[in-house]
């Protein structure tokens, strides 16, 4: 006896998610089991399709048009460009991101100060559009050294931004510790939770407002780092709006990142409701087969080994960071299926001398066939129910194209696809 | 920022404690906090700090990155380096844990500090310690209470006696003590006939299930304090549930979990109990026995807190055989299928705003009430959110503690009001009271809801 499911998703990043939500509204019974939470978390909760070439040329303007000159281990190549708009009209579906107006790519001021290539934004960014010519004025916090505000007003001049951009630094009202978490300020903005500020009780809401109100000149739009909020985000963002008399929106963050967790929780909800099971927490650790069918995976509890038992599997176990691959001074290897995965065989050859230079390590992950299914060395099929989606996969370098969420909703959502096809 | 700042190699299965790592056997023959090779592998991204649900509302208080890695790299440079007395803010809930990427064993550095924290830093006769303590020792008061239980229930909840627990002691006074039932569960067992009964009992239904007669099914019962005390119909559930599957039962000599010695830095308590628990759960073991729970506080302790902080014979072995009581019959029995064909009325047919414990959370428990319970017809399941109740256990029993543990539970009483249902439901005991509490709803065990569902 085991848990039984139709397709079995192992990771809950965007790739398995994204294709436990695809088979699932294909029919399919789906359990998505995953051990940490996942690479959302730190990355910025924009969702890029493709903003460089693999050669580094762009921004690239149209990110489906670049996609006809990708080499043809590219996992775009794989499962096609109208299959790519189809996953991304799925993430639309579920989501209240923007961008799907059109094909070309957004540009999103980042807390560094440089403007960076996107294909979907959360709605909170969107009044901070820099192909927008109103102007700017970011607003930073004492205690949030990430964020410097006047810095990041400097770099976006200079990247000739067309319109004018100030920054301002100052303290979030009740002053509250330097190392504050991001999650007291979201929860403070949430509630509209009392601050003191000179000895006078008032709402956090308010009280922000009110000093941005003493730094704020003209400007149209205002510019908070991602803080705002986290169950009400809207309403936090309306209240500020309505108080200071413009625009607001955030600017992405680095990690920890808010609106990488908020769109984690809305995808999990999305998942809810389309009748999945899930469970997170703990690792798959082991696996049985008959010949070439995956028979059962077994999720590791403190020492206890939980049978999982379906049809179908995927793989999304992400990439170096999220530990779907590992990598030892004498190989890079795929953990749970020992799947093969490309690599020289000197550890030299896996990165270049240039610190910033094209390194293979980056590119290092599973190879498919059309229907993503890994392939051994001698390119025959691994497992014949078993398929791979995400940073888990090789071929493309996510961090240099700015390519991965693209590639992990569209890769989930062929093998997510695939999965509920073949299971019966 | 780019993937390039990869943590190093981790097994997923292994915390990120290093080759040669030992569970620091923490009281009484080691003073060896050292937990530094977990500590290394922080690469400091804070994705711990974003799930602390008390560095949410409380600005004092620094999070779980600098109470775990930071201290710990603090402690190694600096001989004279005392632990921040933040540490005793840290509820125990465990949901830094599940967050770190890199592994690092947060939950367990916390336990350790705060154990070292009262041991070396606090006062024993500051009236702060004596107060955790008799709080942690819950066990020790119920079972007084239990033989007076109405005039305990009376007694611990009379106004003038509550307004001085808190001025003496910081006890809060906004809390109603919980009721004590007037048989527990042991004694119900004892009147039942106890194992034997159970064996016949099992015997019996197998006979009817078709099962071999002498099948090779049985589990011991770790009921913990509060459903041998207070929420005896609970146990009782989970008693009646298993022998409908064929199990037999056993309800072995057992203390307290150590759930509430573990957040007040009670370690010495804790491991008189988990000794204790370890040697009658081990016996069992090796005769074929699994260990069940139906308090996921005390599924957590068995499987998880035990290990990391004591060295007793047989713990590794009592861990990988505990279960949480849903999860097991979940892997085991049919049990989605018999749900789905069931059906409940009478007192149960409710519709329920479920809460999963922290605790549930950290085992992966967090759904399976929900995907249980979802096609059981004549009653309905919604998922109240992702928050924590915030009263973990006695961090909201403390008077300093009580505002902020509502406020960590206000999301909650929200999304429970916004439910469908006006009955709520949960595995944890304390979080049930929080539950009670913050909507006057009240709250029932899922193995409650089981046993309406499929025994007859
Ligand atoms: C710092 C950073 C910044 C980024 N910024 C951006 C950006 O601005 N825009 C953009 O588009 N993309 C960005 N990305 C990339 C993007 O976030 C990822 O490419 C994408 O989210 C990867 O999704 P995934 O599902 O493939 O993998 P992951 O998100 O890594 O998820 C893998 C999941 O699998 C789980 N898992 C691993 N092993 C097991 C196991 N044995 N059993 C069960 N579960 C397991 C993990 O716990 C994890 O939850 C960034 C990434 C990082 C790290
Ligand atoms: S155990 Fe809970 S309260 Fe304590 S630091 Fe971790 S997340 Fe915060
Ligand atoms: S989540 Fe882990 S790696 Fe990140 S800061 Fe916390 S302990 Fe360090």
């Amino acid at each position: 006896m085991a848990i039984n499911s139709d397709v079995l998703v192992i990771g809950g990043g965007l790739a398995g998610l994204t294709s436990a939500l695809k088979a699932a509204r294909e029919g399919a019974d789906v359990r998505l089991v995953s051990y940490k939470q996942s690479s959302l978390r730190h990355a910025s909760g924009l969702v890029d399709l493709l903003g460089y070439t693999p050669d580094g040329e762009g921004p690239v303007t149209d990110p489906y048009a670049a996609m006809g000159d990708l080499h043809d281990a590219h996992p775009y190549k794989t499962v096609g460009v109208e299959t790519v708009r189809e996953a991304m009209g799925l993430f639309d579906d579920v989501t209240d991101y923007r961008g799907d107006h059109t094909d070309t790519n957004a540009l999103v001021p980042t807390h560094g100060g440089t403007v960076k290539p996107t294909a979907r934004y959360p709605t909170g960014a969107a009044a901070g559009l820099a192909s927008d010519d109103r102007d700017v004025l970011l607003v930073g916090l004492e205690s949030m050294v990430d964020f410097d505000a006047p810095h990041a007003a400097a770099h976006l001049e200079a990247a000739g931004v067309p319109f004018d951009v100030r920054g301002e630094t100052i303290r979030f009202p009740g002053d509250l510790q330097a190392d504050a978490k991001i999650t007291r300020y979201a929860k403070l903005l949430d509630t509209n939770g009392e601050v003191a500020v000179r000895g006078r009780k008032k709402g956090a809401r308010d009280a922000l407002a009110e000093r941005v109100n003493t730094v704020r000149e003209k400007e149209a739009r205002v510019g908070f780092p991602a803080i705002l909020g986290d169950d009400h985000t809207d309403a936090v963002r309306a209240a500020l709006e309505e108080k200071i008399g413009a625009d607001v929106f955030e600017v992405p963050m680095g990690p920890p990142s808010l609106p990488g967790l908020r769109l984690e929780d809305r995808l999990f909800e999305a998942l809810d409701e389309s009748g999945a099971s899930f469970e997170t927490g703990n690792p798959v650790v082991d696996f049985d087969a008959d010949g070439d069918t995956i028979e059962t995976v077994y999720i590791e509890k403190n020492g206890a080994k939980i049978p999982n038992s379906a049809d179908q599997y995927v793989l999304a176990t992400g990439g170096l960071v999220g530990k779907g691959i590992e990598s030892d001074r004498e190989s890079v290897h795929e953990p749970i299926f020992d799947c093969h995965i490309e690599h020289g065989e000197d550890r030299y050859e896996w990165f270049d001398g240039d610190a910033f230079g094209d390194h293979p390590f980056a590119s290092f992950g599973v190879e498919t066939d059309e229907t993503l299914r890994p392939l051994t060395a001698s390119d025959s099929v691994e497992f014949e129910n078993l398929r791979a989606a995400g940073s888990v996969l090789g071929g493309y370098d996510f961090a240099a194209e700015k390519s991965g969420s693209g590639v992990s909703i569209a890769t989930g959502y062929v093998a997510g696809e695939n999965a509920a096809a073949e299971a019966r | 920022m780019s993937d390039a700042q990869s943590p190093t190699d981790f097994d997923p299965v292994e915390p990120n404690t290093g080759e040669d790592f030992e569970p620091v056997d923490v009281f009484p023959d080691s003073n060896d906090f050292d937990l530094r090779p977990g500590a290394d592998s922080c690469f400091k991204c804070s994705v711990c700090d974003t799930n602390c649900p008390v560095a949410e509302v409380d600005d004092d208080f620094p999070g779980p990155k600098f109470q775990g890695p930071e201290q710990w790299r603090l402690k190694q440079t600096d001989d004279d380096y005392e632990i921040d007395d933040s540490v005793m803010s840290c509820s125990n809930c465990m949901r830094c844990d599940n967050a770190c990427p890199s592994g690092v064993p947060l939950s367990q550095m916390h336990n350790t500090a705060r154990g070292e924290y009262v041991e070396n830093q606090m006062s024993k006769t500051d009236l702060e310690y004596w107060r955790n303590r008799i709080l942690s020792n819950y066990r020790l008061s119920a079972s007084i209470a239990s033989k007076v239980p109405r005039l305990a229930t009376w007694g611990m909840n009379f106004g003038p006696a509550r307004w001085l627990m808190e001025k003496t002691m910081g006890v809060t006074k906004e809390r109603d003590f919980p009721d004590f039932a007037t048989q527990t569960f042991r004694e119900w067992w004892a009147e039942r006939g106890g194992a034997d009964a159970s064996r016949r009992n099992a015997q019996q239904r197998r006979e009817e299930l078709g099962l071999d007669r002498n099948a090779d099914k049985k589990v011991a019962y770790f009921h913990g304090c509060y459903s041998n005390y207070n929420t005896v119909d609970v146990a009782k559930a989970m008693v009646r549930v298993y022998e409908h599957y064929g199990y037999e039962v056993v309800a072995p000599e057992q203390k307290c979990s150590g759930t509430p010695m573990f957040a007040n830095g009670m370690l010495e308590d804790a491991r008189r109990h988990a000794e204790v628990n370890v040697s009658s759960m081990s016996d069992l073991v090796d005769q074929g026995y699994d260990a069940i729970a139906s308090c996921t506080s005390c599924s957590m302790a068995l499987r998880q807190e035990y290990p990391e902080l004591f060295d007793i014979d047989g713990i590794e072995k009592v861990s990988s055989n505990t279960f949480e009581a849903v999860e097991y019959l979940r892997i085991h029995e049919d049990v989605k299928e018999d749900v789905q064909e069931a059906q409940v009325s009478g007192e149960l047919a409710e519709e329920f705003a479920y809460h999963a414990p922290c605790h549930a959370r950290n085992q992966g428990l967090e759904r399976q009430s929900v995907e249980l319970f979802r096609d059981l017809e004549g009653a309905g399941i919604e998922d109240v959110g992702e928050s924590c109740s915030g009263i973990s256990g006695t961090y909201g029993w403390k008077e300093e503690k009580y505002e902020k543990s509502m406020e960590i539970g206000e999301e909650m009483f929200d999304h429970m009001e916004h439910a469908e249902g006006e009955v709520g439901m949960t595995e944890c005991p304390t979080c049930a009271m929080q539950m009670e509490h913050g909507t006057g709803y009240e709250i029932r065990h899922p193995l409650e809801l089981l046993e309406a569902a499929i025994v007859e």
